[in-house]
C-alpha cells in the first residue's frame, strides 16, 4: 500500500487506500519496524530425500535451527552426518534462559541467571507466526507442545515521554479513540463535499455508514462518550452486580493530543500479517524446538568445536577446526559434502576454499543486526494482579522499547518474569556497551515509568547484547542497501561441494522460519545434485 | 531508588565482580543514562570519549582492546591502521567486514570526536585530529 503524494482528484482506489493508511497500518508499516518483511512461509510438507547413495557423507557446520534440521533430515534419509558447533548446547539462537544457566559474553562478562524455578526467559526468537508453517511442522512432528502467546493486548499500555505528561495510556484507549476520531473526520470531509471528486453519491452513503459502524460515532457523525464507545473502549465504572455503582462511560482521549502523542504507531501491529495472530510459542521455552531436533541427531554433533578454515576439491570438504576453549593444533573433519550454517559475521572471518560470488556474498551480508534483549524476575505478578494485563505488549519510546508479559503462570500467585526490554539501533549499541547487570539496572529504572512496582518488586535480571555473543557477532542478517539484490542468490547457489543455509539465506530475516527453509532448500539440491549425478562415496 | 532494590543491586554488583574477577575489564568512564544518549533513532553528544563509550564498546570493549570467540572484533588499542584517520572515519559511516554502518546514526562532527578519540586514547598517539568538515567528504 503506497503513502506517497499524489494528485487531486485521487482515485478511488488510491482514496480506499489511504482509508487504509490513516487506519494505522501502512504508515507505520512502513516507518517503524526494522523487521517488517511480510512474507508467507512457502513450506508445504516434509522433504522427501529418497534415494539418498549409501555411505555418501555431510558435514554440517553449526547445530543451529538450520544445521539440526538440515542433520535431522539428511540423516533419516540415510546420509552420514556429522556436526559441529561452536557452543557447548545446540540452538544457536534458538535459546532460553533458566534459573542455574551461565554464559559469557565477549569481553569475557559472565552472568548467571538467578530466576526462580519454572521461570525462563528467551533472549533469541521468542515468537512463531502461524504462518511460519515449517517450524509449526517440525514442532508437531517432534511433539513439541505450542501455547498462544498474545501479540495484542487490549490492556496493555502505550507510552510516550512527550506525550499525555508521560502517563501511559491503555492500548485500548488508543485503539478505539484513535479510529474514532479518524471515522469522524473522514465523514465530516465526506459531509462537506471535500470527497466529491473520488466518491460518486451511493459511495459517498456507504463511506458514512461505513464511518459510523467503524469508528463508532453517533447519529451526528461525533465520536463522544457513548455506551456504543464503551463498548469498545471500556467503561468508566464498569457494570456490576446487585446495588453496585451504576456503570458510568469514560471519557475518550483529546483528538489533537492523540494525534501529536504518536501513540498511534503502536497500533501497527493490530495491521500486521508478520505479527498478527494466532502467535505461538513453545510451552517451557523456544529452545524445546531446538531440543527436540538435537534429541534425534545428538550423536552425530561435537560441541566446542570452532571452525577456523573450509576447503574443498572435486572430491569433497575438509574442515579445520580448534577446541574452543583450549585453541591447539587444528583437527580436520572430512565429507563427500557440506552444509554451513555459520552465521556470516563470523565466516565472513574463516578462510574458505570458494568461488569469487559466494565469497563476496558473504562479505556483503556480514555486518549484523545490533539488539539486545533483557528478562527481568518479580516478587509478584503486578501487571496482571494490579493493572490487569495478561500476556501481550506494552509500547514505550524509552530505549527499552517494550515490555512483553509472560503467557505461562497467568493469573496464579507467585513470581514471573518479563521480557523488560528489546531494543534495535542505537538503543541496542547503547545497551550493548553496558555490562550486563548495568543493563539490567536500566531496564528496572526505565520500565518504572510504566510500572512503578518495578522499584519495589524486582528480584533479578538477566540481559543479552546479540553483538557480545561469541557465535554471531549480533542479531541477523539485514542485507543492507542493494546487497541482497546482487549477492543474495551467489550466496544460496551451492559452490562445489559447499552449501550455505540459516536466516541469512533466506528472505524471513532474523525469523527461525528463514533458518528452516533456507535448510531444506540447500539440502533438497544438495540431494538432487548427488542423486542425479549417481554419486557413490568420495565419487 | 527503593532500598530493597538497592540491595537487590549491590548484591548482583557484588556477585558479577566475583564473576569477573578472571578477566580484565578496565573500568569505562561514567556512562550517562541510555535515554540521553539517543534522540529519534540517532545518537547525541559530541564528546568522543562518551560516544566511544555508548556507541563502541559494546564489540571493540572498554579499553579498546578487541574480543574473540568463535570470530573476533579486531582491537583499537596499539592499532597502526589508525594511523591515516580516513580509515577509521569510513569505517564507521560505511562499515567493514562484520562492522554495520553507523553513518546512519551519527554526525559528521561525532564521527570525527570517535575518531580523534580512539586516534590519541589506547596506546595511539595520532595528533592530526580530523574535522566534521573532513568527514562530510567521506558521506
Amino acid at each position: 500500500m503506497s503513502n506517497t503524494p499524489e494528485a487531486a482528484p485521487i482515485s478511488r482506489r488510491a482514496f480506499l487506500g489511504r482509508i487504509g493508511a490513516l487506519s494505522g497500518a501502512a504508515v507505520m508499516y512502513q516507518a517503524m519496524s526494522t523487521l517488517g518483511f511480510a512474507a508467507e512461509s512457502s513450506y508445504r510438507a516434509p522433504i522427501d530425500l529418497s534415494g539418498a547413495p549409501r555411505g555418501t557423507s555431510v558435514l554440517v557446520l553449526g547445530a543451529g535451527l538450520a544445521g539440526l534440521v538440515a542433520a535431522y533430515e539428511l540423516s533419516r534419509a540415510g546420509y552420514t552426518v556429522k556436526v559441529l558447533e561452536y557452543n557447548q548446547r545446540a540452538g544457536g539462537r534458538c535459546w532460553t534462559i533458566r534459573g542455574g544457566d551461565e554464559f559469557t559474553e565477549l569481553g569475557g562478562f559472565r552472568q548467571k541467571c538467578e530466576f526462580d524455578e519454572g521461570l525462563y526467559f528467551n533472549p533469541g526468537p521468542w515468537r512463531i507466526p502461524y504462518h511460519h508453517y515449517g517450524v509449526l511442522d517440525y514442532a508437531r512432528r517432534l511433539k513439541v507442545p505450542l501455547q498462544s502467546l498474545n501479540q495484542i493486548n487490549d490492556n496493555a499500555w502505550v507510552h510516550s515521554t512527550k506525550a499525555f505528561g508521560g502517563k501511559p495510556q491503555r492500548y485500548r484507549h488508543v485503539r478505539s479513540d484513535f479510529k474514532g476520531h479518524v471515522a469522524e473526520l473522514l465523514a465530516k470531509s465526506v459531509n462537506q463535499g471535500g470527497l466529491d471528486t473520488a466518491l460518486d453519491v451511493e459511495d459517498r452513503e456507504k463511506m458514512l455508514e461505513a464511518m459510523r459502524t467503524w469508528g463508532i460515532l453517533d447519529k451526528d457523525y461525533r465520536y463522544v462518550a457513548s455506551r456504543a464507545v464503551d463498548g469498545s473502549r471500556g467503561y468508566g465504572v464498569p457494570p456490576g452486580g446487585g446495588l453496585m455503582p451504576k456503570p458510568e462511560l469514560s471519557t475518550p482521549l483529546d483528538p489533537k493530543a492523540l494525534l501529536q502523542s504518536g501513540l498511534w504507531k503502536n497500533l501497527v501491529t493490530d495491521h500486521d500479517y508478520e505479527m498478527g495472530q494466532a502467535m505461538f510459542q513453545p510451552v517451557g521455552g523456544m529452545d524445546r524446538i531446538a531440543d527436540a531436533l538435537y534429541r534425534e541427531v545428538r550423536q552425530h554433533v561435537q560441541f566446542g568445536a570452532k571452525v577456523v578454515g573450509i576447503d574443498q576439491d572435486d572430491r569433497g570438504v575438509s574442515v579445520s577446526w580448534v577446541d574452543a576453549a583450549k585453541g591447539g593444533t587444528p583437527k580436520v573433519a572430512t565429507a563427500d559434502w557440506c552444509l554451513c550454517t555459520i552465521p556470516l559475521s563470523i565466516l565472513s572471518q574463516i578462510p574458505m576454499r570458494v568461488g569469487d560470488a559466494m565469497q563476496s556474498a558473504i562479505n556483503a551480508a556480514a555486518p549484523y543486526v545490533a539488539s539486545t534483549k533483557i528478562g527481568l524476575q518479580f516478587k509478584r505478578r503486578f501487571w496482571e494482579e494490579d493493572d490487569r494485563i495478561y500476556g501481550g505488549i506494552s509500547y514505550t519510546d524509552l530505549p527499552i522499547g517494550v515490555i512483553s508479559y509472560p503467557m505461562e503462570g497467568q493469573n496464579l500467585p507467585g513470581k514471573g518474569v518479563l521480557l523488560g526490554g528489546y531494543a534495535f539501533g542505537p538503543n541496542s549499541y547503547t545497551f550493548a556497551s553496558l555490562d550486563p547487570q548495568q543493563r539490567v539496572r536500566e531496564a528496572v529504572r526505565l520500565g518504572a515509568q510504566i510500572h512503578p512496582q518495578y522499584e519495589k518488586e524486582f528480584e533479578n535480571g538477566v540481559s543479552v547484547a546479540w553483538h557480545r555473543m561469541p557465535y554471531t557477532l549480533g542479531c541477523f542478517a539485514p542485507w543492507p542497501g542493494d546487497t541482497r539484490e546482487k549477492h543474495y542468490e551467489n550466496l544460496c547457489r551451492i559452490d562445489g561441494r559447499i552449501a550455505l543455509a540459516g536466516e541469512h539465506a533466506s528472505r524471513l530475516p532474523a525469523w527461525q522460519e528463514g533458518a528452516v527453509l533456507s535448510s531444506l532448500d540447500a539440502i533438497g539440491r544438495m540431494h538432487a545434485r548427488i542423486t542425479s549425478t549417481g554419486e557413490k562415496k568420495n565419487g | 531508588m527503593d532500598e530493597r532494590l538497592l540491595l537487590s543491586l549491590v548484591r548482583l554488583a557484588a556477585a558479577f565482580a566475583l564473576c569477573a574477577g578472571t578477566t580484565s575489564v578496565a573500568a569505562a568512564p561514567a556512562v550517562p543514562p541510555p535515554e540521553s544518549v539517543v534522540a529519534n533513532r540517532r545518537f547525541v553528544g559530541e564528546d568522543g570519549a562518551v560516544l566511544y563509550h555508548v556507541v563502541c564498546q559494546g564489540c571493540h570493549m572498554p579499553a579498546g582492546e578487541g574480543a574473540e570467540g568463535a570470530g573476533r572484533y579486531p582491537a583499537l588499542a596499539n592499532n597502526p591502521k589508525l594511523a591515516a584517520a580516513p580509515y577509521p572515519a569510513l569505517t564507521i559511516l560505511n562499515g567493514r567486514n562484520a562492522m554495520p554502518a553507523l553513518g546512519a546514526f551519527l554526525s559528521d562532527a561525532q564521527v570525527a570526536a570517535i575518531v580523534n578519540y580512539v586516534r590519541t586514547n589506547f596506546g595511539n598517539h595520532y595528533g592530526d585530529a580530523i574535522s566534521a568538515a573532513d568527514v562530510a567528504k567521506f558521506r
